[in-house]
């Protein structure tokens, strides 16, 4: 009987060192006559168990973790014998209380099987959305989006029914559906593990939108730091075509869809979503005033939809699931699943996708297990670098829209990151800054020249000239920029600094 | 020389391949740019005006966008490319003490080629490997829990010729 084996081919896998256990299974299994068969999965985002290599054994998936080369000889000899006598053996890996206690809707499928299998997507209630849309009218797909309360997943959290209702009401030659895999921020990496574990689920929802919307063409503009995303969705693209999911009539249904993905080039503020747009168009990636809106005027001056990939994604749910179904998950306004991304300096990080709801603490304790340093945990960065920093006092607030603006938060894309006891947030504030000066499209003037202004002002604090005065001059700074930025980069980078200086003073004195 | 103008000819030819492949494409600048800078290993300056000129517009917008995007160089980057992650995430697991350690130990800074032109050293702010920082991208490879004497080994190989 032949070893049927998982081993992921996803980013963190493979920096981790998946492919040559994957060599090294190869050869030691051809060295004992064990005849193999090897599959390259997705990863499932237990990352800190990567590289997880799973056993197909009597009907379960038995996972093994975290797999190096040099384990693989003693491994392929318990396997062929008795598994659970191996030290790296973690049972069935449904059963991992990781991963067993989450509420998976958008990541079910992730790691599971080949992630460019159409058979296999197929196999797992894939297209099922899609299939129902085809059935309905863009009115009815609009209001079940609406009615499910998804929000979109980028960051800013607005409602994508009521967007898409904007783009379909708006008369329009040429409508698009542009989906945002900038994934910018530090501590993310949900929309990567998506499109390299599961890329039709998002070729699914953007097609949905497109029916939804009256919109037949689609780009998906992928960050450059995302190597292997990219050939995975080009691949998953072309198949999807050969397959008629894409193309002039989509399964013989007369409708058509278009999809092209485009690559953006180390731009932070290319995220953003007029800048995003512009950049798509060829430009610099400036952000736009608006009005007009996207969903108005969007690219190339047509109506648009503009949503990050786990909204796109969250929709094939919505549409195979009913609205009512993912109503049912979530707290407040905030309805249906949060990917929260473990990340930093922790000890079990990955992708923990729950209801909304649950406590910060929770995650990064319970899911996290504390710090990978071991020391205690001191800062958490949640949403990105232009998310607060947030002191024990803090870890209690439920992760929910609502909760985080009531202080001074925000969730933004999901994003948890850790710091240790030894982080300097003198140094994290002017990061900040610095990131900011960097990144900033250089429209506004307290953005572009605020920004750098205060970096020396945090250089002259960490250097202890004057610190009061600088303080001082800081929080003008902050205040500056706040007031007088057109979007968010500017606007929100004063978010980390003034925690910082709020709850870690004596950083800065 | 005679090899330098063969070269030059050549990589007329390939940027002319890539105006006529992208110059209908909407919003097909970025693209374009992207597939120079992947044939020739840099947009050089010289292909500007052609660009521009297959494209309709001024060089100066055209050389806005290629000083935009952190991606583009005009010059062509080492042998390999180390890019280290300074983000809020690898931070948080020592990517500060990494950075200096690669910098003295290659001599160089960010945005510069070490003096045997095997690698040019750049910043990066994310790979989208939060959960296993420290994380580097040696060319196309995303490398995870990176310390000192892991870079020192990814750098070693570089020179024995032992990675491609
Ligand atoms: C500086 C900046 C960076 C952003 N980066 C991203 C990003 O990487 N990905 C993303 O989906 N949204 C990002 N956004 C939010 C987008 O502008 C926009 O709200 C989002 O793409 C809309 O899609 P959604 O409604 O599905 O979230 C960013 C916003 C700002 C101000
Ligand atoms: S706030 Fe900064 S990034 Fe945003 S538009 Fe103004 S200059 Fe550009």
């Amino acid at each position: 009987m032949s070893l049927r084996l998982f081993v992921p081919r996803d980013t963190t896998a493979l920096a981790l060192g998946a492919d040559e256990v994957a060599a090294v299974l190869r050869r030691e299994a051809a060295a004992r006559d064990l005849p193999l068969e090897l599959l390259r999965n997705g990863s499932r985002g237990l990352f800190w168990l990567e590289p997880l290599l799973e056993l197909e054994h009597e009907g379960q998936r038995i996972a093994f973790g975290p797999v190096d080369a040099a384990a693989v000889p003693a491994l392929l000899e318990a396997l062929a014998n008795d598994p659970a006598a191996h030290p790296l053996y973690l049972g069935p890996v449904a059963q991992i209380p990781w991963l067993q206690s989450q509420q998976r809707l958008t990541f079910g499928r992730a790691g599971l099987g080949d992630p460019l299998c159409l058979d296999n997507y197929r196999s797992l209630q894939g297209f099922q959305g899609l299939e129902n849309a085809l059935r309905l009218s863009d009115q009815e797909i609009v209001n079940a989006v609406t009615e499910s309360g998804l929000r979109g997943r980028g960051g800013a959290a607005f409602p994508a029914g009521i967007k898409w209702q904007s783009v379909l009401d708006a008369p329009g030659e040429q409508k698009y559906i542009v989906c945002n895999a900038d994934e910018g921020d530090s501590g993310t990496f949900a929309d990567r593990l998506l499109m390299e574990a599961d890329p039709y689920q998002l070729l699914e929802g953007m097609i949905i939108a497109g029916l939804a919307v009256g919109a037949t063409r689609g780009y998906i503009y992928l960050r450059s730091e995302y190597p292997r995303a990219r050939d995975i969705l080009e691949e998953a693209i072309a198949r999807a075509r050969a397959d008629n999911y894409l193309g002039d009539n989509i399964r013989g249904s007369g409708r058509g869809f278009e999809l092209e993905l485009r690559s953006g080039a180390g731009a932070y503020i290319c995220g953003e979503e007029t800048a995003l747009l512009d950049s798509l168009e060829g430009k610099r990636g400036m952000v736009r005033a608006k009005p007009p809106l996207p969903a108005i005027a969007g690219l190339f001056g047509q109506p648009t939809v503009v949503n990050n990939v786990l909204t796109l994604a969250a929709v094939t749910t919505v549409m195979a699931q009913g609205a009512a179904f993912y109503h049912d998950f979530g707290s407040g306004r905030s309805r249906g699943t949060l990917a929260v991304q473990l990340a930093g300096n922790i000890r079990r990080g990955g992708l923990v996708e729950l209801a909304y709801g649950a406590t910060l603490r929770s995650l990064v304790e319970d899911y996290g297990g504390g710090t990978y340093s071991g020391r205690p945990a001191r800062a958490i960065q949640v949403g990105g670098p232009l998310g607060a920093y947030l002191p024990e006092s803090q870890w209690d607030t439920p992760l929910d829209y609502e909760a985080f603006a009531a202080i001074g938060a925000m969730l933004g894309h999901g994003g948890v990151v850790v710091f240790d006891d030894t982080v300097d947030m003198a140094q994290q504030a002017r990061f900040a800054m610095e990131f900011c000066a960097l990144e900033s499209c250089g429209k506004c003037t307290p953005c572009r020249i605020g920004s750098v202004r205060g970096v020396e002002v945090l250089d002259r604090v960490v250097a202890r000239q004057d610190t009061a005065g600088q303080i001082e001059l800081l929080r003008d700074l902050c205040a500056t920029m706040e007031a007088g930025s057109l979007c968010a980069m500017g606007g929100l980078t004063p978010h980390p600094v003034r925690s910082a200086l709020q709850y870690f003073s004596g950083d800065f004195s | 020389m005679g090899g330098d103008q063969a070269n030059s000819e050549a990589g007329e030819e390939l940027i002319a391949a890539h105006i006529a492949r992208f110059r209908e494409v909407p919003g097909g600048l970025l693209p374009l740019l992207h597939a120079v800078q992947d044939s020739l290993g840099c947009i050089p300056a010289g292909a500007v005006p052609a660009i521009a000129g297959a494209l309709g517009l001024s060089r100066a917008e055209v050389h806005g966008v290629i000083s935009f995007y952190h991606d583009f160089r005009s010059e062509p980057a080492g042998r390999h490319v180390l890019q280290i992650c300074r983000a809020e995430a690898c931070q948080a697991m020592g990517s500060r003490e990494l950075e200096a350690h690669v910098k003295a130990r290659l001599g160089i800074d960010y945005g510069a080629t070490s003096a045997d032109g095997a690698v040019t050293l750049e910043a990066v702010y994310c790979l989208g490997n939060c959960a296993c920082s420290p994380s580097v991208r040696l060319d196309d490879a995303i490398h995870a829990r990176v310390d000192a004497a892991r870079v020192d080994a990814l750098l070693a190989e570089l020179t024995t010729g032992a990675a491609p």
